[in-house]
């Protein structure tokens, strides 16, 4: 099956079970919020994902493939980038640098211009800041340049880490707008984790409600957004 | 005037030769944060490797490359065989911190030691690849002499292609990624074991280069390195341990600092001096004076 399928994952932080037997398929092209509180397990999953940790025991496909056991860098050249939390740039380089590291592993590089170009058109505040330390950027620009990074390695499954945590709501506005349309122009698969549920949901196709590492919910996000339950518990309104 | 400017042309080649081995120091501090004693061992393996090409070719322009492949591979093998597996086993808690440096002191004795079972501790000498009689003017003949200007042409060359490499290459932008965030860098698709090893094996030539330059005015013997290292742990701590120019120009401060000593003090102080500039550099500047903007969070 093509797409990114998950089932009966299990992922230990420690003596702690961080994700607990969870499973969900996200299509090809869909984008999916995947929504909790803190210490849901998302992160967890996420760095699963990549490759950053390893499974206990459960399954990862990505377009009938599995990704378990395969180191990030590996997993990078397939097509599966991690944008991980933290604002994730490297402070000590600069704005250029940063980016140029998003396709330093690719032969085209006709194409990594091209999708540098693209980056900047997208972001164009990361073009005026090119030769500045990534250290001067705000919080909104750092996750903008993550982004632009990511974007140069051409990605297939992109994966987001918390990309609003920090920022100013109407920056987060400007970034899930982004995220919505690189994935409308790429046609990427995305898997947005969100503690800021209500935003997240709204640009998503799909989303999935964990707690305490199981599952809660899933299903299209605009039903997840009108259950009057959901709302109440996970939601936050 | 002449004696303070002869004086410190001295000191610029005493000071290069510590850039050198600071830079190699510096080098592996920032690919794997391993303070590496043992890289008084490995200058030492290379420039033995070097004196055996120069016997058997009479030929120091041969021995010097071939010493420095030999540092860099001396230099990955010690990362791929040692140090990965120690940052494996020992990666958290009180252990992590100490092993590694531990670990070089041991493999610093262990170098030596075969060194010294190979070729025995007797005193030897390198063949003058230049002269070591100083340059004339008219009638004046200065202490600076075509050896000197040979160790700092040298030393100048490496620095400026280390900091080609780090500033206009995708290997340099994956050295400096992986020493500053290593996840990051592996999220980029960098190898950062890849490059790791990349780093010892670059700061294992820097050791040779300056094991084949100093040796030729001294001797050379399994411990003739060893307080070069501690010369090149201060040019590097001057340096802030964490960039390029810092050694170079920790180097230099240290080399025209013992010349200036050496001369116009006294010739016993100039080991005591390293250290005394040592300790005042940790306890005012701990961050070295120069580069570092800001503290690290590594």
């Amino acid at each position: 099956m093509s797409g990114l399928v998950i089932s009966q994952l299990n992922i230990s932080h420690g003596a702690i079970r961080a994700v607990n037997d969870l499973s969900f398929t996200v299509l090809p092209g869909q984008l999916a919020a995947v929504i909790g509180s803190n210490g849901a397990g998302k992160t967890t999953l996420l760095r699963t994902l990549s490759g950053l940790k390893s499974a206990h025991s459960g399954s990862v496909e990505w377009n009938g493939e599995s990704i378990l056991r395969k180191k990030p860098e590996d997993l990078v050249r397939s097509g599966i980038v991690h944008v991980s939390d933290g604002k994730s740039v490297i402070p000590e380089l600069t704005v250029r640098e940063n980016l140029a590291l998003g396709g330093i592993w690719r032969k085209d590089k006709k194409d990594v211009a091209l999708a540098t170009a693209e980056a900047i058109d997208l972001f164009p505040r990361l073009g005026e800041r090119l030769q500045q330390s990534a250290d001067t950027l705000s919080g909104g620009e750092r996750q903008m340049l993550a982004i632009g990074r990511a974007l140069i390695a051409r990605p297939k499954l992109l994966l987001l880490d918390e990309p609003s945590l920090g920022l100013a709501p109407l920056v987060i506005d400007q970034i899930f707008q982004a995220i919505k349309s690189l994935r409308d122009r790429h046609n990427l698969t995305v898997v947005l984790v969100e503690q800021n549920a209500m935003g997240a949901l709204r640009i998503a196709d799909i989303g999935i409600i964990i707690n305490l590492g199981k599952l809660v919910a899933s299903g299209p996000a605009r039903e997840l957004i009108d259950n009057p339950s959901l709302r109440a518990a996970y939601l936050g309104y | 005037m002449g004696r303070l400017l002869n004086t410190i042309l001295i000191g610029v080649s005493g000071g290069s030769i510590y850039s050198l081995m600071a830079l190699a120091l510096v080098l592996v501090w920032r690919s794997t944060r391993v303070v590496n004693f043992a890289q008084a061992g490995q200058a030492i393996l290379s420039t033995y490797i070097g004196y055996v090409v120069i016997t058997h070719t009479n030929n120091y322009w041969i021995a010097f490359p071939v010493a420095l492949l030999a540092g860099a591979l001396a230099g990955a093998l010690i990362d791929i065989l040692m140090v990965r597996t120690l940052m494996k086993r020992a990666h958290s808690g009180p252990v992590a911190g100490i092993a590694p440096v531990i670990a070089t002191l041991g493999l610093l004795g262990l170098i030596r030691a075969v060194v010294g079972m190979i070729w025995g501790g007797d005193l030897r000498q390198f063949k003058l690849p230049v002269s070591n009689h100083g340059f004339t003017f008219g009638h004046n003949t200065i202490p600076f002499a075509p050896i000197n200007l040979l160790i700092v042409m040298t030393t100048v060359v490496v620095m400026l292609i280390f900091s080609l490499i780090f500033q206009r290459t995708n290997l340099g932008l994956s050295l400096r990624a992986s020493a500053y965030q290593p996840e990051i860098a592996r999220l980029a698709g960098i190898r950062v074991d890849l490059t790791r090893t990349i780093g010892w094996a670059f700061a294992g030539a820097a050791g040779a280069v300056a094991g084949m330059l100093v040796t030729p005015t001294n001797y050379l013997s399994p411990n003739s390195l060893d307080l070069l290292l501690v010369s090149g742990f201060v040019a590097a701590v001057i340096g802030g341990l964490e960039s390029l120019v810092g050694a170079a120009v920790g180097g230099l401060i240290l080399g025209i600092s013992l010349a200036l000593v050496l001369e116009y003090i006294s010739s016993s102080l100039a080991f005591p001096v390293a250290f005394v500039v040592l300790i005042a550099v940790l306890l005012f500047k701990p961050s070295g004076l120069i580069g570092a903007k800001r503290t690290r969070h590594a």
